[in-house]
């Protein structure tokens, strides 16, 4: 029977949750690796019993975690990250160069095509790749040596590349985004790279039209639609209709256009998700109501969801990579928050339930559609 | 034979008890030793120290007999006690965050 796994990355461990198709009753697994900051999990669109898991720590580092048991039982694979060549220097937050540092896998990417295939995005901001299931990584160095990667500055949470969006129709584009540094787009599978930021405008930039430097905090993409994406920037919810060459502003009527997750509906390529937040001084829920905002314009008119979500006193934040959507009909979302809460609809968000609401501090959140 | 303790986490990551004991090859320094501690245990390769540069992560410390040996050099011979056995050798994380 079809099912759904909720695969949830969490500041103390690892937690899978499955349901049926109905999505109403659900068995909680967890946590793995407790104790261990768990930035993200993801399955293979090939083999979605062929799990990888980004295990990390201040104290120990990295370690990437392997299952093909559909997380039930896990394997350590190869976690040294070694930058290309000379890594060289990237501005540091205080704007003094600074030597490119791996630190910790934000992001791990899956290949649509191959199980073994998987990318990751590091901090400081790399493009990696393993071809034998996370046994071995290389630089896809490219694009951390485009010539403006010396000018690259972390955001608040690290020089990050968070994410990855590989193209849908199986040629070589592939896009990622840095905070903050900018979106990068390739269209030769990582051997060249240029920035695609034209028509952002960060307030906080010398010249906030720069090629680069934006804060870009997600950016998703419906597969039926591969040159059409939509970004939360740190404010602003963006639009590209030419993949990334130009963008325009669609944050419209939302109550803040400032937040981290943007996510787009399994089967109606304009109907979009944000969940604002309030400002970047105080990253929690405007009026202390926690508030989806969908779009089924393609953006500029949102309506808020509300329907099971806390109205009042609500002060969590959702973080980047918590948000995602199953492919089943209607269409599944979930998120999670930095309050540990779980929220899931099977209603493409009319309304929404708790699965789970004390886990740890919620990193990331994927889902898979098994069938 | 050198007797050396891990912290919790790494003993879970290598799925081993409170204490792994290692025959070295040659003197006893933090580097034969760690050495043949990843070789045992390759799951622990980066995790103590880096893979590249063999420098110890910040937040390991290295402790035996009373003494902090983490700002020895990595091919100073360990202290006799260590080298037989008779102490352990004790790999530390940092008492910090949250």
């Amino acid at each position: 029977m079809t099912g759904v796994r909720v695969l949830v990355g969490t500041r103390k461990g690892a937690f899978v949750l499955t349901s049926d198709g109905k999505r109403q009753g659900w068995d909680v697994s967890g946590p793995h690796f407790g104790g261990w900051e768990i930035y993200h999990l993801k399955g293979s669109p090939v083999n979605p019993n062929r799990l990888y898991a980004s295990q990390t720590s201040d104290w120990f580092g990295q370690v990437i975690q392997r299952s093909d048991d559909g997380g039930q039982t896990w394997e350590p694979v190869g976690n040294q990250f070694e930058y290309e060549g000379v890594p060289g220097t990237h501005q540091s937050i205080d704007g003094t160069p600074h030597p490119w540092e791996f630190t910790r896998v934000w992001h791990l990417e899956p290949s649509l095509v191959d199980a073994d295939t998987v990318y990751a995005g590091v901090e400081d901001a790399a493009l990696f790749r393993s071809t034998d299931g996370g046994q071995t990584w290389h630089e896809i160095a490219g694009l951390r040596g485009h010539s403006t990667g010396p000018q690259w500055q972390p955001g608040a949470g690290g020089l990050c590349l968070h994410t990855i969006l590989l193209d849908p129709t199986g040629g070589e584009r592939i896009f990622v985004a840095i905070s903050a540094a900018g979106t990068f787009r390739t269209d030769d599978a990582g051997r060249t790279w240029r920035p695609v930021n034209r028509g952002l405008n960060s307030e906080y930039l010398p010249d906030p039209t720069a090629e680069i430097g934006h804060c870009i905090h997600r950016i998703a993409m419906h597969p039926s639609r591969p040159d059409v994406l939509f970004m939360q920037k740190h404010w602003d919810v963006m639009r590209s209709d030419d993949a990334g060459a130009s963008w325009h502003e669609i944050s419209g009527n939302l109550p803040s256009d400032f937040g981290f997750v943007v996510d787009v509906h399994a089967h109606e390529p304009d109907t979009v998700y944000v969940l604002p937040i309030k400002s970047d001084s105080e990253h929690y829920p405007p009026d202390g109501k926690l508030r989806v905002y969908r779009s089924r314009t393609g953006g500029n008119e949102w309506e808020a969801l509300t329907n099971g979500l806390p109205q009042r006193d609500c002060y969590v934040n959702v973080l980047r990579d918590a948000m995602a959507v199953d492919m089943l009909d209607p269409c599944g979302v979930y998120f999670g928050t930095t309050g540990g809460q779980i929220y899931a609809s099977a209603d493409a968000g009319d309304s929404w339930v708790s699965i789970v609401r004390d886990l740890p501090k919620v990193l990331s959140v994927e889902v898979q559609t098994l069938p | 034979m050198i007797r050396v303790v891990l912290p919790y986490h790494l003993r879970m990551l290598a799925q081993i008890g409170r204490e792994v004991t290692l025959e070295v090859d040659g003197p006893a320094t933090q580097r034969s030793v760690l050495d043949a501690l990843e070789a045992r245990h390759p799951v622990l390769r980066g995790t103590i120290r880096d893979q590249a540069t063999q420098q110890r992560r910040p937040m390991i410390r290295f402790f035996a007999g009373g003494q902090d040996l983490s700002h020895e050099s990595p091919d100073a011979p360990l202290p006799e006690a260590v080298a037989s056995g008779a102490e352990r050798l004790v790999v530390v994380g940092a008492i910090s965050g949250g």
